[in-house]
């Protein structure tokens, strides 16, 4: 048994940590542009855009071509898999623009989730079938991290512990596959909001949650200081007849982070969920305010939250281009100075206060 | 699953928060005072005195007889029980003269170590059977926190998965009882340094075992920012042919520490195993210059690291006395600066700091 059988030679495990330190820098956060086809489909119809392969490439191109002002706020891209081979009007990949603005180019691995039998309506998630190959090509085309989403639900019977302990261990063993060819795994276990929990049951589950999660990351022998946690922040359920507060919301997941996350994580980065992008950005400053200690980075890692008033702004129209990257801007520096505990609120964009909360979201 | 049965109200956890707040307050730690009779036994054989109730009173009151120089060393004293309900020569009750000095009194309450069949000679602790009650009266006659130890040991075959689960477990229970009671738990999962490993595989060893304690006082609901980690610094065994410095025990102790520990567990009070006094100050030191970060408060609690020159200077000879609790004084002055990063080493040239503490297989 205490025989340690390493994997990971000392400069592994560097190249491994510095990925991660980068994407987590001071003032900088994650784009999660890794919506699937399926995902995509949803976002488009509510602009009236259809759904063509064109149309997901000029979109992603207005986000990653968005003016170097934003350079210092974001740390990395998250892409999906089509994106990833795409290029910008320029003829460069894609990968390479987002390489050249200084941010490192993250792959979404996983391949949505599926029904557990004998559960009520839970899941896990697929992909780990070739993961290793898969890992490798990434890394040569030029990815550098990785993110993989669970999905749990908050109900009087779940999650439960099959749920439970089913998702963390395929979190546990996508990120052992990523660290073995230098991808840094950005672990993501969402608890989704939907339900009438409130803000406590929320903190519970989810410290439930991250402490099964850690338990498998050591498990398998993952090298924490080479990864990302990718965590829903602890809010009440979206049906909850109970409004809280920003600082209670920190309070509750600063709380609940610092007693499951083990410090050697450099770095973390929320998940916006059903959050409007005034409200993600509000409560992420005050997570970077709250007076509790963090010794890990506190920052973003969103996709709706970032985008929905650049999405409206563009409405699928070449001429809106640039109204659609002032959009982007603004959350993207708004978020900058929320993950440093300096935002004043208030940039407020076309969407920014609408709730882009899609029941049951599964992606 | 998703129900939470609250175990503690709010004013509770403040309680048992400021408590371990109190005990590793910046520049303090704790004075392991705990020796079990038989453990008392070996130490007073060294220094040719016998083992009576009296001689382990007049022993003890030395320690506590210490002056005012250690209101800012030591935050908290771990007792045994027969010296929680002792006197000193005046009849002032030890418990009053501790807590006098503003220091939190603190009771092991374990009962020592049970084999675990069917391992190669595996332990686990005992003390559960009536810790509700007993925790209860400890409160109040003046603890307010608690020790409980487990052994595990490396070898080839060692520590395995049962004795990994099996203590996380038992120090789980006896954490969730203690706060029941107000007390602060002190969770020691100590590894020892007998054998020939290296540091790398003391490091693996002790991630592995602090990860499954993590993971059962949380499945056992404990409160974490109410408690106290006691765990031993990552050491190569004591028979490894390569020496390691200060700096890499440090380095290797904090990334394990970072690797398994959650932010809100309060302080971390290390044991100071076989090593020697000045060895152990040194470590310690280190330890808090360490460049990573490091959430927890970093400190000492120290048994033979603290006491080993006093005892040696006492002789159990009434003379001895003040030169004896002289000694304790320096060394309690020498790890609260280690515990703050800020010992300098070395000048302490006194007898017994630079003698290794080390008995083989120690079991208390």
């Amino acid at each position: 048994m205490p025989h340690a059988y390493p994997f990971l030679s000392p400069e592994q495990k560097k190249e491994l940590s510095d990925i991660a330190k980068k994407i987590v820098a001071p003032g900088k956060g994650i784009l999660a542009a890794d919506e699937s086809t399926g995902s995509v489909a949803k976002r488009f119809q509510s602009i009236n855009t259809e759904n063509t392969e064109e149309n997901r490439r000029l979109y992603r191109q207005l986000l990653f071509t968005a003016d170097k002002e934003i350079d210092h706020c974001i740390g990395g891209v998250i892409l999906f898999h089509e994106t990833l081979y795409q290029k910008a009007d320029s003829g460069k990949t894609f990968a390479q623009v987002i390489k050249d603005r200084g941010w490192v180019v993250g792959i979404k691995v996983d391949k949505g989730v599926v029904p557990l039998a004998g559960t009520n309506g839970e899941t896990t998630t697929q992909g780990l079938d070739g993961l290793y190959e898969r890992c490798a090509q990434y890394k040569k085309d030029g990815a550098d991290f990785a993110k993989w989403r669970c999905v749990l639900k908050i109900t009087p019977t779940t999650p439960s512990s099959l749920a439970i302990k089913e998702n963390c261990n395929v979190l546990a063993r996508y990120a052992s596959i990523c660290q073995m060819h230098g991808i840094v795994p950005i672990v993501e276990p969402e608890i989704l909001p939907d339900g009438d929990h409130d803000l406590k049951r929320c903190q519970y589950v989810t410290e439930k949650v991250l402490a099964a999660m850690y338990k498998a990351l050591s498990e398998h022998h993952v090298y924490l200081e080479g990864t990302l946690l990718k965590p829903n922040m602890v809010t009440a359920g979206h049906s909850c007849s109970h409004k809280y507060t920003s600082q209670e919301i920190a309070m509750a997941t600063v709380t609940a982070l610092r007693r499951t996350v083990p410090p050697a994580v450099p770095g973390i980065t929320f998940l916006s969920g059903g959050q409007s992008e005034e409200e993600a950005s509000i409560n992420l400053n005050s997570m970077n305010q709250c007076p509790l200690h963090r010794p890990w980075a506190v920052s973003f890692s969103y996709g709706r939250a970032l985008q929905a008033s650049a999405l409206k702004a563009w409405g699928g129209k070449k001429e809106n281009a640039k109204a659609c990257q002032a959009e982007l801007i603004k959350r993207a520096h708004a978020n900058s100075k929320a993950s440093i505990g300096k935002y004043e609120g208030g940039g407020a964009g076309a969407a920014a206060g609408d709730s882009l909360f899609v029941e049951n979201h599964a992606y | 699953m998703a129900h939470q049965f609250p175990t503690l109200s709010t004013e509770q956890k403040k309680e048992l928060h400021e408590i371990a707040l109190r005990i590793v307050s910046p520049g303090k730690g704790i004075l392991a005072a705990d020796e079990s009779v038989g453990s008392m036994g070996k130490r007073l054989n060294q220094i040719g005195v016998e083992n009576t109730e009296e001689n382990r009173r007049q022993y003890r009151q030395v320690l506590f007889t210490a002056d005012d120089r250690i209101d800012s060393c030591i935050g908290g004293v771990i007792f045994f029980h027969e010296t929680l309900y002792q006197t000193s020569d005046d009849g002032t009750p030890f418990v009053k003269m501790i807590k006098d000095k503003a220091i939190t009194v603190g009771i092991k309450v374990d009962k020592g170590v049970v084999p675990l069949a069917g391992t190669n000679g595996e332990t686990t602790s005992q003390g559960l059977d009536g810790l509700s009650e007993r925790c209860a009266q400890y409160k109040k006659d003046g603890a307010d926190f608690a020790k409980w130890r487990c052994v595990l040991k490396i070898s080839d075959s060692t520590p395995s998965n049962l004795a990994i689960k099996e203590n996380a477990n038992v120090l789980a229970r006896y954490a969730s009882i203690c706060q029941q009671h107000g007390i602060v738990p002190i969770v020691e999962p100590e590894i020892l340094p007998d054998g020939d490993h290296d540091l790398k595989c003391s490091q693996f060893v002790t991630e592995k075992v602090l990860t499954a304690v993590y993971k059962a006082m949380f499945e056992h609901h404990v409160y974490l920012e109410g408690t106290l980690l006691k765990p031993n610094m990552v050491t190569p065994g004591h028979c490894c042919l390569t020496k390691f410095s200060p700096e890499e025990v440090a380095m290797a102790s904090v990334t394990a520490l970072r690797r398994t520990v959650p932010p809100a567990v309060t302080g971390i009070t290390f044991l100071s195993g076989g090593q020697s006094e000045e060895e152990a100050s040194l470590n310690l030191n280190a330890i808090n210059n360490c460049p990573l970060v490091k959430p927890w408060a970093l400190t000492f609690s120290f048994g033979r690291a603290l006491q080993a020159s006093a005892l040696k200077t006492w002789r159990g000879l009434k003379d001895n006395e003040s030169a004896a609790t002289e000694e304790f004084i320096k060394r309690a002055e020498v790890n609260s600066l280690a515990s703050q990063g800020k010992y300098t080493g070395g000048e302490d040239g006194s007898g017994g700091a630079a003698q290794s503490n080390y008995i083989s297989h120690h079991a208390y």
